[in-house]
């Protein structure tokens, strides 16, 4: 098999629920090797988070668990209890990274904090993933992923003026951090290559979702005292359409910039009177209201699929907002055979999304289906760390594993 | 010492992603070189950049990096940038998937300069595929990846957003192409790397994805339901437009909001007993928890929540995380000079923060062509002639 990017890499995860899993999973599609570190009895969260085949719930088919898991060997280990923590220890030895998304203080209680954790092995980077980070004023605050959201400025640009904020949804906020992590975790390891050695690699998800996505309008708020504010389904003050606008079957982003795609549109669709009433993009914005009111009349009588096509071989950049199975059925999707279909011994065969992009020579994929809680206990602690296997029955019998 | 010191890339990239995708790892200590036009410049540009009330967000998404001007319709330029290229580990652009190859210099180009190069490219729906040549702004791309299906009022009221692909696309690509590198790195083989914008996106929705494999279901518009918890909404503050953020998971986590907001008879009310009936009466439960928080600032709200264990936190916009303790404590914002104009440009650090090799910002975004000099001098060994000549003739332009 050919080998791939990030073979031979050792990663061990500390991780519930999304943020960690994810971060781990990108290394693990790439050809890390990752260990999945589970709580012994309840595992991850994720498995009791769903959704289920036929809405069933069974901590084996957990579609969320699923997905953030593929590619990842998965042990046991309660490292609350002594023996546990030295196995853990054992596991840190040989490894690269260390990935995890425990509450800062948590980690220091259990004596895995990074001081502790770079006695055991100078060269481990350790990514710490949390809602506020290691170090601030907030960092012991608790915060789900609508906090994060809130407090990282996702949300307050989103949604109606005259209604609730939105934050995005199927809990973006954790999934950003999760990518930052994934890069900087690479960062320190190319680190390595020049020092030898590894370091701690400190993530807020909060700070990730202000530096990454509203950066960009921080000058001009400071400088300016200009906010940017929700604007309801518009967009762009001073332009139309630049709006998302609902049609026959769903809704359609009728977004452009430039004048002459709406006057291409309005004479693809027969230059009606309401079309051509107001010339300039300004004109039209002003008279948004109205202007909305005719074009979802046109829309509700056209499905997506019809508008897009009398768009694109225009090349008028309106489109579709597909729904999740219209991504699934894409044309676009499926000729590029995004969608992966994955067999796993509980939940059967699954579409799962696939990857984030094709590398020519080192090709992303699912190198095995979602571990079973504890399924790779064998390999790992007899295999990889000697133990006998009398031992693991001591060690389940004592709650270790 | 920064950790991608010695590595060079050159940046096609203009607009948000690929550029804010090169300022990362200008930060992370990388040699960034960016190449523009006169014909051609990065529209951010068009905004004044030696205005510091122009707020130019140009700054933002180009910081650290190096500027240098190559008119690539001129032939001589696309063989000055080709020897550059021979020079440099990294290519990324971001567009669309004709430009590159009308230019001459797509993978195929660039790797006969230089045969180990990993070259990025980004356009929205990455390089094949009946969407190839699609056209999307910022604001539309998501439309693709399923995102947008999902971001609305429960009454259908669709809601804008902007730009949540390009971030994702930019931290994506620096992933991989470390993870190209490190390849790279260890066998000796360079590679290309297509990544479609919208498909780097559609990886973040997988529970939607399982959701509609599983059961057939196609997830609408969210607003700002959980699956698990209640309540979990933007309640309104006292103030204008003011909201906090609240969720409760726990049945734990229920008392203690039960507790702090002082023990409302309707708290103890039948609908709300467990997570399953505040499930199933959000409603009801948003307007009652609505009524309490309207009477308290939002930073009251968190902190008296905070207090008691429960996650709460204030929605807020720029200002208000500019000055935000924390922020401040993470050192989230550094204030960059332009050369010769704008002072004290509020820039976001990179997020990344690391022990031994703190990241920061390196230099402010480029002039038009600030290092031409540098770069056709110094790296190619142009003679001072012929970089006037060159310039004269609309080559280095």
């Amino acid at each position: 098999m050919t080998e791939q990017a990030l073979q031979g890499l050792k990663v061990v995860e500390l991780g519930q629920f999304i943020s960690a899993p994810y971060c781990a999973k990108m290394m693990a599609d790439l050809g890390a090797e990752v260990v999945k570190v589970e709580q012994p009895g309840s595992g991850d969260e994720a498995r009791s988070y769903g959704p289920f085949p036929d809405d069933v719930p069974h901590p084996e088919r957990s579609g969320l668990f699923l997905y953030l898991n593929s590619s990842k060997l998965g042990i046991t280990l309660d490292v609350e209890k002594a023996t546990g923590r030295r196995l853990f220890l054992e596991l840190l030895r040989e490894a690269d990274v260390l990935v995890e998304n425990n509450p800062p203080r948590h980690m220091k209680a259990l004596g895995l904090d990074y001081p502790q954790v770079r006695e055991i092995n100078p060269r481990l980077v350790m990514t710490s993933i949390s809602p506020y980070g290691q170090t601030g004023p907030y960092r012991d605050y608790k915060a789900y992923d609508l906090n994060i959201q809130a407090g990282g400025g996702l949300c307050n640009t989103v949604g109606n003026p005259d209604r609730r904020p939105l934050n995005f949804p199927i809990m973006q906020g954790y999934y950003q951090a999760a990518l930052s992590g994934a890069a900087a975790t690479m960062v320190a390891l190319f680190a390595r290559e020049a020092t030898g050695l590894g370091q701690h690699v400190d993530i807020s998800a909060t700070q990730v979702c202000a530096a990454m996505h509203r950066a960009y309008t921080m000058p001009m708020a400071i400088s300016k005292g200009t906010k940017q504010m929700r604007l309801g389904h518009h967009g762009q003050p001073g332009f139309w359409p630049y709006t998302v606008l609902p049609c026959k079957d769903g809704y359609m982003s009728m977004m452009t910039l430039e004048d002459y795609h709406w006057k291409t549109f309005a004479e693809a669709i027969g230059n009606p009177e309401w079309a051509l009433a107001h010339d300039l993009p300004m004109e039209r914005y002003e008279h948004k209201d109205e202007m909305d009111a005719y074009l979802i009349e046109w829309l509700m009588e056209h499905t997506k699929q019809e508008v897009f096509d009398l768009c694109f071989q225009r090349r008028i950049p309106f489109i579709p907002e597909y729904n999740i199975e219209d991504v699934i059925q894409s044309p676009q999707f499926e000729a590029r055979q995004y969608f992966v279909e994955i067999e796993h011994p509980e939940a059967g065969v699954l579409t799962y999304p696939g990857a984030p992009a094709k590398l020519s020579k080192t090709p992303w994929r699912i190198g095995r289906p979602a571990p079973l809680l504890g399924e790779h206990n064998y390999v790992v602690y007899c295999k990889r760390l000697g133990y006998a296997g009398e031992d693991l029955v001591d060690l389940a019998r004592a709650g270790v594993i | 010492m920064l950790p991608l010191e010695g590595y060079r890339v050159v940046n096609f990239g203009w607009q948000w992603s690929a550029p804010h995708l090169g300022a990362l790892m200008a930060d992370c200590g990388a040699e960034v070189i960016k190449v523009e036009s006169n014909s051609r410049m990065d529209i951010f540009r068009r905004l004044s950049l030696l205005d510091p009330l122009a707020g130019n967000p140009f700054h933002v998404w180009n910081h650290g990096v190096l500027g240098i001007t190559a008119n690539l319709k001129e032939p001589r330029a696309v063989e000055l940038i080709k020897r550059l290229v021979a020079e440099s580990d990294v290519v990324v652009e971001n567009y669309p998937p004709r430009v590159m190859a009308e230019l001459g210099l797509d993978y195929e180009h660039m790797r006969e300069a230089r045969p180990d190069i990993v070259m990025l490219s980004m356009p929205a729906a990455g390089q094949y595929g009946p969407l190839r040549d699609v056209m999307t702004y910022g604001p539309s791309l998501g439309a693709l990846t399923g995102l947008h299906s999902m971001l609305g009022y429960l009454d259908g009221e669709p809601a804008f957003e902007y730009c949540f692909t390009d971030p994702v696309a930019s931290v994506t690509g620096v992933f991989l192409i470390l993870a190209a590198l490190r390849h790279r790195n260890r066998t000796g083989e360079g590679q290309f790397i297509d990544m479609a914008q919208a498909e780097a996106t559609t990886c973040l929705l997988g529970e939607a994805v399982m959701e509609y494999g599983m059961n057939g279901r196609v997830m609408g518009f969210q607003e700002n339901r959980s699956r698990w918890m209640a309540p979990h909404n933007n309640y309104p503050c006292r103030g204008e437009d003011e909201w906090v953020s609240i969720a409760v998971k726990t049945e734990g986590e229920w008392q203690d909001f039960c507790e702090a907001t002082g023990n409302a008879p309707w708290a103890r009310d039948e609908r709300f007993i467990d997570c399953f009936s505040r499930l199933r009466h959000q409603e009801e439960l948003d307007g009652l928890v609505s009524e309490w928080t309207l009477g308290h600032t939002k930073y009251e709200v968190a902190a008296l929540l905070q207090g008691a264990g429960v996650a709460a936190a204030p929605v807020i916009g720029e200002e208000e995380q500019y000055w935000d303790p924390h922020h401040r404590a993470r050192e989230t914002y550094q204030q960059v000079d332009y050369p010769g104009g704008a002072i004290g440009v509020p820039v976001c650090n990179t997020p990344w923060c690391l022990s031994h090799t703190p990241l920061s910002i390196q230099r402010s975004a480029p002039m038009l062509g600030q290092h031409n000099d540098y770069v056709y001098g110094e790296l190619l060994g142009l003679s001072a002639d012929e970089r006037a000549r060159l310039a004269e003739e609309n080559v280095l332009f």
